[in-house]
């Protein structure tokens, strides 16, 4: 076959897991029962993976820049002098991206299939997982902004869906429905980028946008870039719209490794590459950009310092990533940004999983202080996590070093010197962080294996209550007030007399998989001349519009050299301090919180935007609302509606007396004055 | 104006009149024979939905004009005509009219208390909005708009809640204040063009094209008609009837409220405002969009702080129909069909809310909110609908109520920014205030009653089904929708400007990546034009193989 009649069965790669959803959710639990709907599930999944890999191959069998495609399925709004259509487009980033949505996306879904054995609602939860990789999919085809959005808007409702999905816990649905919220005040900005596109270029397409971006005013083109990050912010948790994502750890763990790290939150990164344009027109910002995400990579790993439970140190973490990516956008790194998101995808995915595999081995305890010495029960998850943790830090030769030294270069030689030196501290504190969890998980002395230890780590969590983050303040439920108790706690009953287990395959094979792809990653785009395959691949995607403007890089390999080693260093030294740090933890006093002081509440407190969003935005919201619905509406409205129903004699209406006497009444009242109109126009014509 | 007729069959007559007949008969039928009378309402019902599935198939695509129109005498002497016709304006209004009925008889399968009267009520109220999206005479309009009163009155009234005779009376002070505006108007308008012209009529084909109006008398004019109009939709702050009528109707009350007669008042926008005096239009335009805006963002902050959930959706109503006041009021191409395509979006959306709703209440005799909650769990169907209704009405792509929101919200930008941006933030609230509530009925877990509260029945998923599948059709495809709408959009907008000083702002056009010449926007007839044919050029280009290997930035 060939390029075009192949590539025409495109739509199959997003209708494949759209199928597979309808059909799990119609059919139900009844025929597609445990484990029949995880299987079917992911070899939809699956089977949009394979054909990615068809349609990579068939593009790079074109030359280098003829590999743009559209297929255009039908005219979505036609508006009389303008219509949007419903097209995908493949090229190299959608490739790209669709590779590691569908490849690690499917590996996700086979360690589903273990992670929710029991759950009474396992089929329901493949049919939202397959939803979300067809509206992921349709984000990353869409061959304009619109048909992107209507897949930012698929993901974001499978996001609540899952996030919520052991409703049953008020915390759960509270922290879905955040999510949605947060993200709509994402998608306002990225509704207004729409317009302004519109309303100034005529088209929304990919493909004419970016093209068409030079004939823009400098300050539109800063508008509309911001505008697309303000949406980026809200889908990547990027401050200060991250609040929601920490939070989404309520869903089960695959859908925090699928979503809320390799996939949908990296949205936001790749919607800012596509429209490279209107950054490089305005400058400034990319300046803001970069900015933005180099201190939410700081503040994120500031705060994933403080954290116990093992899914939201890599909650923190994956928004401090993020920030990564942003700062690397800002500067013009696509291809660095890109990288990154790949890598992190892979090891981040790996992490997530890992966790889950510890909390399932730890019967469903989260919090790192009851844990401990789990490599001996728990091999295959604890040599492939420590993989991912040496990549996350960025230790040679595994990809994390090679991507994230690819960012922190770039931004020095985008002429952000700062932002190269709150990259490298951010990355300081990764590894220590990382260390941190890796030691108290799988290192240090064990604390559950007797019930003098689960006793003396429960007595210390209630004493230290107050230094744990801060729920989120929802107007429905206060989170309870637990008065530290005086004397000892008993060990938690779920604990207690029992041992944390190694996984089953199903879970760890994904794991093995993942670890190997974390491992390696990094020849995907490796600093030596001829090695840029990733670079060489996305060239024709992210050619610069503009004159002069070019990626950032070292001048020649040996500097770059000298850059590698400095982060290397950072990174090495983290590790270092954290090891010595926690290699003897006991689940009590944790070192880092006491050598922060007066920081440490400010941190694990996530430098209190929770609480900030509440008092300024949330209270007084409601406060406004409240005062509408009850004094506009109720006292001053209606007050005066009601006075004139007096005025006219209407005054008894609530008595209900005679109600049809009413009916009739005002019938004739209505009839008489229509009959009277009338006639005065019929002598008024005659 | 084209007049296309519809062979000998007078099909628009026969939309009003087949509901009458039903009437008709039903009141011959005895109180107590509650089931021939509703198989009665439900044949008339399902007969009109019939005629009006029969009149979008012989629609004519692409003409703007007046379809099917008839055209009799009625009252010579006071140059009264009976007038009916219909364009891409009305067509899906009376189309989701015929689409309701039924699903509101279906809907009310259970209810016996004077089922006679009901279903009279009901037949009369479907006759006289099919009246109201039909006739093309003032008067005649005039007299569907106010028969539509006395049934709804009677719903609300006798089957309604504890205080039904408050909204009742309050829905009816409120549209009379109005409508006696309006008829004043109607003559005012009538007579002027008698003492001008000589010939008095009331045909609103013939008062468009007239032209001979002082200003300041188009003014007044405009603005009683507009007072009408805007206590229907409601626009604030004249909307302190609808939670109160909606609050005590019963639910399929509610629905057809909701539904189509609400659109009554922004059909009549697009209708008569427009038409009639598109100067005064044009001129109040800034103001009314204002309304829209403060309608959109006042009726999602109330919503929030609801307790009854009815009264919650009411709200929302108001905050939807302002997207309709502002996509109307922005005078341009997407805005009107955004416009157009939100009242019917939010005719099925909001609709399957109150059905939803109206089931909750029949199991559990009570819409507050605080009531509820882990439904869920014991109603996974009925969740499922909510939810995807709830999703529906939030605006979320792909479903029906996202396409009217995004056109009217682009033609708002269009003409007006800072509106276009304050009512972008109605779109964050609406997912604050349906989440909530979603959250507050169906998630946590069950106790009390709420943990034997049972399922949906196959008949109520019947009611609810096909409006959220229409919806799902319409987001996803909304072209047939909009094929039929543009032509006379385009109509309507081509006859305002050449009537008053409006210049429509406009999408560029899409200059394609190998376009070496910019076009330049010298009339506005040529710039037009010019766009049409980029956009034909684009469309041809895409068609090609279906697929096209496009040169991404920098083949030069």
């Amino acid at each position: 076959m060939d390029t075009n009649s192949t590539l025409d069965l495109m739509w199959l790669i997003p209708a494949l897991p759209l199928a597979g959803a309808v059909l799990i959710l119609l059919l139900g639990k009844r025929v597609l029962g445990e484990p029949k709907a995880g299987y079917f599930a992911a070899t939809m999944l699956g089977g949009s993976f394979l054909l990615t890999v068809i349609s990579f191959f068939t593009v790079l069998g074109e030359d280098h820049h003829h590999r743009s495609y559209v297929v255009d399925l039908f005219t979505w709004m036609p508006v009389g002098s303008f219509q949007i259509d419903f097209g995908l487009l493949i090229d190299p980033l959608s490739i790209t991206m669709l590779l590691f949505v569908t490849g690690v996306g499917t590996l996700i879904h086979i360690y589903a299939i273990g992670y929710m054995h029991g759950d009474p609602r396992f089929t329901r939860f493949f049919g939202y997982l397959n939803l979300f990789a067809a509206s992921m999919i349709i984000l990353v085809m869409g061959s304009n902004y619109l048909v992107t959005f209507l897949g930012w808007e698929g993901v974001g409702v499978c996001s609540y869906l899952l996030i919520s999905f052991w409703f049953e816990r008020p915390s759960a649905a509270t922290a879905g429905k955040k999510a949605f919220v947060t993200n709509r005040v994402g998608d306002f900005g990225l509704m207004l980028a729409m317009f302004l596109i519109l309303a100034n270029l005529g088209t929304l397409n990919y493909l004419s946008t970016n093209e068409l971006a030079p004939t823009l005013a400098s300050g539109t083109a800063t508008a509309i870039a911001l505008l697309l990050f303000v949406g980026a912010m809200g889908k990547s948790a990027q401050m200060p719209l991250h609040v929601w994502l920490p939070d989404a750890m309520e869903g089960p763990t695959p859908v925090s490794a699928l979503i809320h790290a390799a996939t949908m939150v990296t949205a936001g990164v790749f919607l800012l590459v596509r429209s490279h344009g209107f950054l490089e027109v305005s400058g400034d910002a990319g300046t803001i950009v970069a900015w933005v995400g180099g201190l939410t990579a700081f503040f994120a790993a500031t705060v994933a310092l403080t954290q116990y439970d093992i899914k939201r140190v890599l909650a923190y973490s994956t928004i401090s990533q993020l920030g990564y990516l942003f700062l690397a956008v800002g500067v013009g790194a696509y291809v660095a940004a890109i990288f990154h998101m790949v890598t992190h995808a892979f090891f981040k995915a790996l992490l997530f999983l890992g966790s889950g595999s510890v909390i399932h081995g730890m019967h469903d305890e989260q919090d790192m202080r009851y844990m401990g010495a789990l490599r001996k029960a728990m091999p295959i998850t604890a040599a492939t996590f420590i993989v991912g943790w040496l990549a996350i830090a960025g230790v040679f030769p595994l990809s994390g070093f090679w991507s994230k030294d690819e960012i922190l270069a770039s931004a020095w030689f985008g002429d952000q010197p700062i932002l190269w030196g709150v990259g490298l501290i951010t990355a300081i504190l990764t590894a220590f962080y990382m260390t941190r969890q890796v030691v108290m998980v799988f290192f240090s002395p064990a604390r559950w294996d007797s019930e003098e230890d689960l006793s003396r780590v429960a007595t210390a969590i209630a004493e230290q209550e107050d230094v744990r983050p801060a729920q989120l303040a929802d107007d429905v439920e206060e989170p309870e007030a637990s008065e530290p108790e005086a004397g000892v706690v008993p060990a938690p009953a779920h604990l207690a007399g029992k041992h944390p287990h190694e996984s089953p395959r199903l879970m760890t094979i994904p794991l093995i998989v993942l670890a190997a792809l974390s491992f390696l990653g990094g020849i995907l785009n490796l600093p030596f001349p001829g090695f840029h395959q990733l670079g060489h691949w996305l060239e024709p995607v992210i050619e610069p519009v503009v004159a002069g403007v070019h990626e950032p890089h070292p001048d020649n390999f040996n500097i770059g050299l000298v850059f590698a080693l400095i982060a290397l260093a950072g990174a090495l030294g983290g590790i270092a301090i954290g090891w010595s740090t926690y290699k003897r933890y006991r689940g009590t006093d944790d070192p880092t919180i006491d050598r922060l002081g007066p920081l440490a509440s400010f941190f694990s407190n996530a430098w209190y935007f929770d609480a900030f969003y509440q008092r300024v935005i949330a209270e007084p919201g409601r406060k406004l609302a409240l005062f509408l619905s009850r004094d506009v509406d109720g006292k001053f409205i209606d007050g005066l509606v009601n006075g004139v129903g007096k005025a006219f004699g209407f005054a008894s209406v609530e008595s209900g007396k005679a109600e049809t006497g009413y009916v009739r009444q005002y019938a004739l009242v209505l009839l008489a004055g229509t009959v009277a109109l009338i006639t005065y126009a019929i002598v008024r014509a005659a | 104006m084209l007049a296309a007729t519809g062979g000998d069959f007078p099909l628009l007559s026969a939309l009003v009149v087949t509901p009458l007949i039903g009437a008709v008969m039903i009141a011959f039928v005895g109180k107590s024979r509650t089931e021939i009378v509703r198989a009665f309402a439900m044949l008339a019902s399902v007969c009109t939905a019939a005629l009006a599935g029969y009149l979008l198939w012989q629609f004519h695509v692409g003409d703007g004009g007046f379809q099917f129109v008839e055209d009799r005498s009625w009252v010579e002497a006071m140059g009264l005509r009976y007038i009916l016709g219909v364009d891409g304006i009305s067509l899906w209004m009376v189309v989701l009219t015929g689409l309701i009925f039924p699903l509101v008889f279906l809907s009310s399968a259970n209810l016996n208390d004077r089922f006679k009267m009901y279903a009279i009520s009901m037949l009369i109220l479907e006759a006289g909005i099919m009246g109201v999206f039909l006739a093309l005479d003032l008067v005649l309009f005039f007299v569907f708009f106010e028969v539509v009163l006395i049934p709804m009155y009677l719903l609300i009234g006798i089957w309604g809640h504890e205080r039904r005779i408050y909204a009742a009376l309050k829905f009816f002070i409120y549209t009379m204040a109005g409508s006696a505006l309006m008829l004043a108007a109607i003559l005012t308008l009538g007579f002027l063009h008698s003492s001008q012209t000589g010939v008095l009529t009331f045909d609103m084909r013939e008062l468009s094209i007239w032209g001979g109006l002082a200003q300041s008398t188009a003014q007044w004019l405009f603005l009683a008609f507009f007072v009408a109009f805007a206590v229907k939709v409601p626009i604030f702050p004249l909307h302190t009837w609808l939670p109160d009528a909606h609050v005590e109707a019963p639910a399929a009350g509610s629905v057809v409220l909701a539904a189509v007669m609400l659109k009554m008042g922004t059909y009549g926008f697009l209708r008569f405002s427009l038409t009639l005096f598109p100067q005064a239009a044009v001129d109040m335009a800034p103001w009314i969009m204002v309304l829209g805006a403060i309608g959109i963002i006042y009726g999602a902050l109330v919503a929030a702080v609801q307790t009854d959930l009815k009264k919650l959706i009411a709200y929302s109503s108001v905050a939807h129909m302002g997207f309709v006041v502002i996509g109307t009021f922005s005078l341009t191409q997407p805005g009107l069909d955004g416009g157009i395509l939100t009242m019917l979006a939010h005719g099925l959306n909001t609709s399957a809310l109150f059905f939803l709703v109206g089931f909750l209440y029949d199991r559990r005799h009570t819409r507050e909110i605080a009531q509820f909650g882990g439904l869920w769990k014991t109603m996974p169907i009925f969740a499922g609908l909510f939810l995807v209704a709830s999703f529906a009405s939030v605006g979320l792509p792909g479903l029906s109520g996202f396409v009217g929101e995004y056109l009217s919200l682009l033609g708002t930008f269009l003409t007006s920014r800072p509106v276009a941006v304050v009512s972008t933030v109605g779109v964050i609230l609406a997912a604050l205030y349906l989440l909530w509530a979603f959250q507050q009925v169906f998630t946590g877990e069950p106790e009390g009653d709420n943990r034997d509260t049972p399922d949906v029945s196959v008949r109520e998923i019947a009611v609810v089904a096909p409006l959220l599948i229409l919806s799902l059709v319409i987001g996803l495809y909304p072209r047939p929708v909009l094929d039929r709408i543009n032509p006379s959009v385009e109509a309507l907008l081509d006859h305002v400007e050449e009537q008053s000083d409006w210049v429509e702002p406009s999408v560029p056009p899409a200059s394609v990546v190998h376009d070496e010449t910019t076009e330049v926007e010298a009339g506005h007839d040529e710039a037009g034009a010019a766009e049409t044919d980029s956009g034909n050029a684009a469309d041809d280009e895409h068609s090609i193989g279906n697929l096209e290997a496009a040169v991404p930035g920098g083949a030069k």
